[in-house]
């Protein structure tokens, strides 16, 4: 391991740390909207109890793998030491052991024969309200659900459940974030995430396919509710937002290879924050997905570079959703694969300005097997790219700091401080080999990345992977159009070195630069306007 | 205890993450006094990137994509400003957060 990334696992312990961090409660307008059904705000203190054991008792009796992680773990702590958030903050109950032993304790003391008769000693604890508004909701938002644990721990207990389990407990007696909620409600009101309205929606892919046309000459269409298309497309509506650059290169790949596309307004996002809140609100997002692929007759559904969607297609919408009339991938998977098949023209010098590392978002590569993909197509695409510390990367890859619902403001200090094995990682490469991009397929990462960048003074420019395809492809008619304008810039400039006549009294000078002195004090023509007098001498 | 802003007499009311809480009583005065608040002194360009917010917000219900935003800010100000660092140069903490604060957005949702 890297001497500074070594650095990170000496961790000094500061019991608490944790207690700080609280997202803002959700609001009765958006708690109203959840697919999972829940009061709009907190229950009184003496309902609290009856109803969340309630709600466990049906969880774990619902999903067996639930069950099976309550029991099974033998509290090694083999996962404490691979938690982002516990390497940033130091404290021994922000752990994956930590925060899953809130409900274990509460799990053994109502539900066990061992815990009912023993009690504190067989690490029982009984239920009360303050558990759960103190601790259960301050640390079960301290967990980004990104798996990494789980890698470690001998028995794979999958982590990521057991805080869903959690925060589906913590639902039902009215608490849960604002940032979710928001986010989920803007989903089923605009089906995107940042609540861009259809008509924003269409004005931004018309000024994008303007933006390429500008840049390239050629006409690409991103095309938006056709009413059949073999591929439904769905972007992290922050690709029409922020990271347009990803949007743009994803365009040029389907014109490029000829694809018949869209996207659509009524699912216009890639992500699934049900991942993050509960099982009905995945399958209700999924459902938009593949209630537009039937109408419009899609065979192909393709997510965008977005994390954790990954895993809630991957993972889930078969299950819950299926059968499905459709296959579905990734766009790393589309494009890796339109790249073997040689349908692409790309030209890698195009971005020998960059040195490229690649973060791995934890849901691609720990919930999808997405991993080479990624690197397949920066090496396509990049003379430049070098990977960091095989401890920070693929299946072990560290979170940004912000996934797993905890992308919010009010806990910017947690975000900060869980980005410190990430920022640690992408700071040796810096050093070692002078990278100088940070290549994360995901919009969490996009919008976390260059924060915590900045944060530990790390000059590293964050972005898609797409976004190094789309300089590097070159399109049909694109060649021709950079020519013309080359030598268009070409003739302008020497006509501007060049022997040059005022066209307002014929006298003739040596450059066009004294011409247009010439014609701002003879004439009173500005030097804006000097091609109104001036003009290269034939 | 709810967050308030003071803007001449008044008390405003805002929301926990510091954005006005009736998006109705946004005037130039509560821009100045947010703008005070995060140590901006607002200049012409300033305005012009307000402007421009509140009247896409006026017409689409969102705020502009950032590219929108960059290009609009090249045509009124400028080529060579219109580019994303001399957006940050004069919020420094962004178009999305800060811009939209000030301008009496609502605050952006989602992966940004």
């Amino acid at each position: 391991m890297g001497e500074e990334l070594d650095k990170v696992y000496n961790v000094e312990l500061k019991p608490g740390a944790g207690e700080n961090y609280v997202c803002h409660l959700t609001k009765p307008e958006f708690a109203e909207k959840m697919a999972n059904k829940m009061p709009t705000e907190p229950l009184p203190d003496d309902q609290m109890v009856e109803v969340a054991l309630k709600r466990l008792d049906q969880l774990r009796k619902e999903r067996k793998s639930l069950q099976l992680y309550l029991d099974i773990c033998v509290r090694c702590g083999a996962c404490v030491k691979q938690c982002h958030y516990f390497l940033g903050t130091g404290d021994p109950k922000n752990t994956p052991v930590g925060r899953a032993e809130l409900l274990r304790k509460v799990y053994r003391a109502h539900f066990t024969i061992s815990g009912k008769l023993f009690g504190s000693l067989v690490g029982a604890q009984k239920l009360t309200p303050e558990v759960l508004k103190n601790e259960w909701y301050k640390y079960f938002y301290q967990c980004s659900e990104c798996r990494r644990c789980s890698v470690f721990c001998p028995y794979g207990i999958d982590q990521a459940e057991i805080t869903m389990a959690g925060r589906e407990v913590l639902n039902s007696v009215g608490l849960a974030t604002k940032y979710i909620t928001q986010v989920i409600s803007q989903v089923y009101k605009h089906g995107n995430n940042l609540g861009i309205p259809e008509a924003a929606f269409k004005a931004n892919c018309e000024f994008l396919e303007e933006e390429i046309k500008e840049l390239t000459g050629v006409d690409v269409k991103i095309p938006v509710n056709k009413e059949k298309a073999e591929i439904l497309y769905l972007p992290p509506s922050a690709d029409l937002f922020t990271n347009t650059d990803t949007m743009m290169g994803v365009a040029k790949v389907f014109h490029a290879v000829g694809a018949d596309w869209t996207m659509s307004t009524y699912a216009s996002e890639a992500a699934n924050f049900g991942l993050f809140f509960s099982y009905d609100d995945i399958k209700a997002i999924n459902l938009r997905v593949v209630e537009v692929a039937k109408k419009i007759g899609a065979k192909l559904v393709i997510f965008g570079e977005c994390g954790h969607a990954w895993r809630a297609a991957r993972q889930y919408m078969e299950a819950m959703n299926g059968p499905l009339p459709f296959k579905f991938m990734n766009i790393l998977e589309y494009t890796a694969e339109m790249i073997r098949q040689g349908k692409l023209k790309l030209d890698k010098s195009r971005n020998d300005d960059v040195i490229v590392t690649m973060h791995d978002p934890c849901n691609m590569a720990r919930a999808g097997d997405l991993v080479e993909e990624g690197r397949f197509i920066i090496k396509s695409v990049c003379n430049n790219f070098v990977d960091m510390d095989p401890n920070a990367i693929k299946e072990k890859t560290f979170c940004c700091g912000g996934g797993g619902g905890l992308l919010t403001e009010e806990i910017m200090e947690l975000r900060m401080k869980g980005g410190l094995p990430r920022a640690t990682a992408v700071k040796e490469v810096v050093k070692s080999h002078n990278v100088n991009y940070l290549a994360a397929p995901c919009a969490i990462d996009k919008a976390q990345l260059p924060l915590v960048m900045e944060h530990y003074e790390i000059p590293v420019q964050v972005g898609g992977i797409h976004d190094l395809v789309g300089k590097a492809l070159i399109l049909e008619g694109q060649e021709e159009f950079e020519a013309e304008q080359a030598a268009k810039a070409e003739a302008e400039a020497a006509a501007a070195e060049g022997p040059s006549v005022c066209g307002l009294c014929d006298a003739e000078f040596a450059t066009m630069e004294e011409c247009c002195e010439h014609a701002e004090k003879e004439h009173k023509i500005s030097k804006a306007q000097c091609d109104m007098a001036c003009e290269p001498k034939k | 205890m709810a967050k308030t802003l003071k803007v001449g007499d008044k008390e405003l009311e805002l929301d926990e993450d510091g954005f006005l809480k009736d998006p109705t009583q946004w005037n130039k005065e509560v821009a100045e006094a947010f703008a005070r608040e995060e140590g901006i002194e607002l200049t012409d360009e300033h305005w012009e990137i307000i402007n421009f917010l509140r009247q896409y917000y006026e017409q689409y219900q969102i705020a502009p994509m950032i590219r929108i935003l960059v290009k609009e800010v090249g045509k009124k100000l400028g080529p060579e400003k219109g580019n994303l660092k001399y957006v940050y140069k004069l919020f420094p903490n962004g178009p999305a957060k800060q811009a939209c604060k000030i301008a009496g957005l609502p605050k952006p949702t989602g992966c940004v």
